[in-house]
C-alpha cells in the first residue's frame, strides 16, 4: 500500500492537472463562441454565392463546356487531396478522425489506380499522415499565424489551387475537413472543389418569364466567379474546421476535468483510509505498551 | 414611389446591410448603374468603387466595395463584395497610415517576391478607398 506521503503527492498532482484542463476547457468555450460567430457570419455570403453559381450554371446548360474550373480537365487520373486539420492537439479525436478519413480516401483512390497528391493544412494532419504518405505531400499550409483571420490563407490556397490546376498538376481536387454539425459532433467530410460541383440545395428565383441580362457575358462572369467560389468554399471549410476544433477541445477537456475529479475522489478516500489505519495502529501500540507495564 | 427595393450587401466576413431602400447606385465594370424596385433581372461584375444607397432622394449610406458581383432578381438586389467597408466608419488618416505601412512592406519585399502583385493590388485598393473618402 502506498504511503501517506505518496498519496498526498499524487492527489496534488492530479489537482493541478485538473486546474489546467479546466482552464483549457474555459478557453476553448470562449474561443468556440467566437469561431461559431465567425462561421455564422460567413454563411450569407457563401449561400448567396452558391445561389449565383447554381443559377449561372443552370442557364449555361449542360455540356456547354464553360470554364475549366467547372468543366474539369477532361481527365480523372491525378487526384489532389487537401486535408484540413488543426494546428494543435488536445482536442480529442478531432484530428485523428479527419486523418483517418483522408487515409481511407487515399487508399481508395490508389486502389482504383489513380495518382494521389496531398496538400495538408494544419500541422496535426501532416504529422499523422507523414508515416505512410510522406511521398505524396506536395505542399503544406501553416495556419499557426492565422489568429482568427483565415481570409488571407483561404485566398492564398485558392489561388494556389487554381494555378496548379491551370498548370495541369491535377485533374480533381477534393477537400477533406471536419463539418461542424454541433458542439458534440464533428464529422469528417470530403468535398469536391475542382471541377466545381454546382450546389444542390438552392432556391431558384422565379423570374416571371423575364430574361437575365449579363454584363459582361455569362461566360466572363462565370470565369470571374468560379475562382471566388473556390475561395469561398475553402474559407467556409476553414471556419467550420476552426469551430469544430474548439468544440472538440472543449468536450475533451470537459471529460478530462471530470475524470480528474473522479480520480481525486478515489485517491482522497484511499488517503483517509490509510490515515485512519495508521492512527488505529498507533493507538493499539500505545495501549498494548501500557498494558504490558 | 411606394415600391421599395430589397437590397443586401454581403462580404465573406459578414453581412453589412440588408433592408428596404429606394435606390442603389453601384459601380459595374461596364459603367455605373442604378437599381430601383422592379428592375429587370440583371447580373454584372463590379469594380472597386462606391455603392450609394438613396432613400427619399438623399444618400443615406456610402459603402466602398472591392470588386464583386451584383445580382438583380425579382426579389431584390444582392451585392457580393470581396471586401466592403462603410465609408462612415473609417477615417482617411487611418487609411493613409495603412498605405504608408504597405508602401514600406512593398519596398522591403522587393519586386521578385511572390507577394509583390498582391501587395500592389492592395495598395491601389487603399488608394481608391482614400480617394472615395475625401470625395
Amino acid at each position: 500500500m502506498a504511503s501517506l506521503k505518496e498519496l498526498k503527492n499524487r492527489i496534488s498532482s492530479v489537482k493541478s492537472t485538473q486546474k489546467i484542463t479546466k482552464a483549457k476547457q474555459m478557453v476553448a468555450a470562449a474561443k468556440l463562441r467566437r469561431a461559431q460567430e465567425a462561421a455564422e457570419a460567413s454563411k450569407p455570403y457563401a449561400s448567396r454565392m452558391a445561389n449565383v453559381v447554381a443559377n449561372l450554371t443552370a442557364s449555361m446548360g449542360e455540356g456547354a463546356g464553360g470554364p475549366k474550373l467547372l468543366a474539369g480537365s477532361g481527365d480523372d487520373k491525378v487526384h489532389l487531396l487537401v486535408v484540413m486539420t488543426a494546428e494543435r492537439g488536445l482536442c480529442g479525436g478531432f484530428n485523428a478522425n479527419t486523418a483517418k478519413a483522408a487515409r481511407l480516401k487515399i487508399q481508395e483512390l490508389q486502389g482504383a489506380g489513380k495518382t494521389v497528391k496531398v496538400i495538408t493544412v494544419g500541422k496535426k494532419g501532416r504529422e499523422t499522415l507523414k508515416g505512410n504518405f510522406a511521398d505524396l505531400f506536395i505542399d503544406h499550409v501553416d495556419m499557426t499565424e492565422a489568429k482568427n483571420n483565415y481570409t488571407p490563407f483561404a485566398l492564398g490556397l485558392g489561388h494556389d489551387l487554381a494555378r496548379r490546376f491551370e498548370a495541369g498538376e491535377f485533374d480533381v481536387a477534393t477537400l477533406i475537413f471536419s463539418e461542424f454539425k454541433n458542439v458534440m459532433t464533428q464529422t469528417p467530410v470530403a468535398k469536391q472543389l475542382i471541377p466545381a460541383e454546382a450546389p444542390e440545395e438552392v432556391e431558384t428565383v422565379d423570374l416571371g418569364g423575364a430574361i437575365y441580362t449579363y454584363e459582361p457575358s455569362e461566360g466572363e462572369i462565370l470565369e470571374a466567379l468560379l475562382p471566388r467560389y473556390l475561395n469561398t468554399q475553402i474559407l467556409s471549410a476553414m471556419l467550420e474546421n476552426a469551430a469544430g476544433e474548439q468544440a472538440a477541445s472543449m468536450t475533451a477537456m470537459d471529460n478530462a476535468t471530470r475524470n480528474a475529479g473522479d480520480m481525486i475522489d478515489a485517491l482522497s478516500l484511499q488517503y483517509n483510509r490509510a490515515r485512519q489505519a495508521q492512527i488505529t495502529k498507533e493507538l493499539i501500540e500505545i495501549i498494548s505498551g501500557a498494558e504490558a507495564l | 414611389m411606394s415600391d421599395k427595393l430589397h437590397f443586401s450587401l454581403v462580404s465573406p466576413a459578414r453581412e453589412l446591410f440588408s433592408g428596404e431602400v429606394d435606390h442603389v447606385i453601384a459601380p459595374g465594370t461596364e459603367g455605373e448603374f442604378g437599381v430601383l424596385a422592379k428592375h429587370a433581372p440583371f447580373m454584372t461584375t463590379l469594380k472597386n468603387g462606391v455603392v450609394r444607397v438613396l432613400d427619399g432622394g438623399d444618400t443615406t449610406m456610402r459603402l466602398f466595395v472591392r470588386g464583386g458581383f451584383a445580382d438583380v432578381t425579382s426579389t431584390g438586389l444582392t451585392i457580393l463584395a470581396e471586401e466592403a467597408v462603410n465609408l462612415d466608419s473609417i477615417e482617411a488618416e487611418q487609411v493613409q497610415k495603412d498605405m504608408d505601412a504597405l508602401r514600406i512592406e512593398i519596398l522591403e519585399e522587393g519586386k521578385d517576391s511572390g507577394k509583390h502583385e498582391a501587395l500592389e493590388e492592395q495598395y491601389s485598393y487603399l488608394e481608391s478607398l482614400k480617394a472615395a473618402l475625401l470625395h
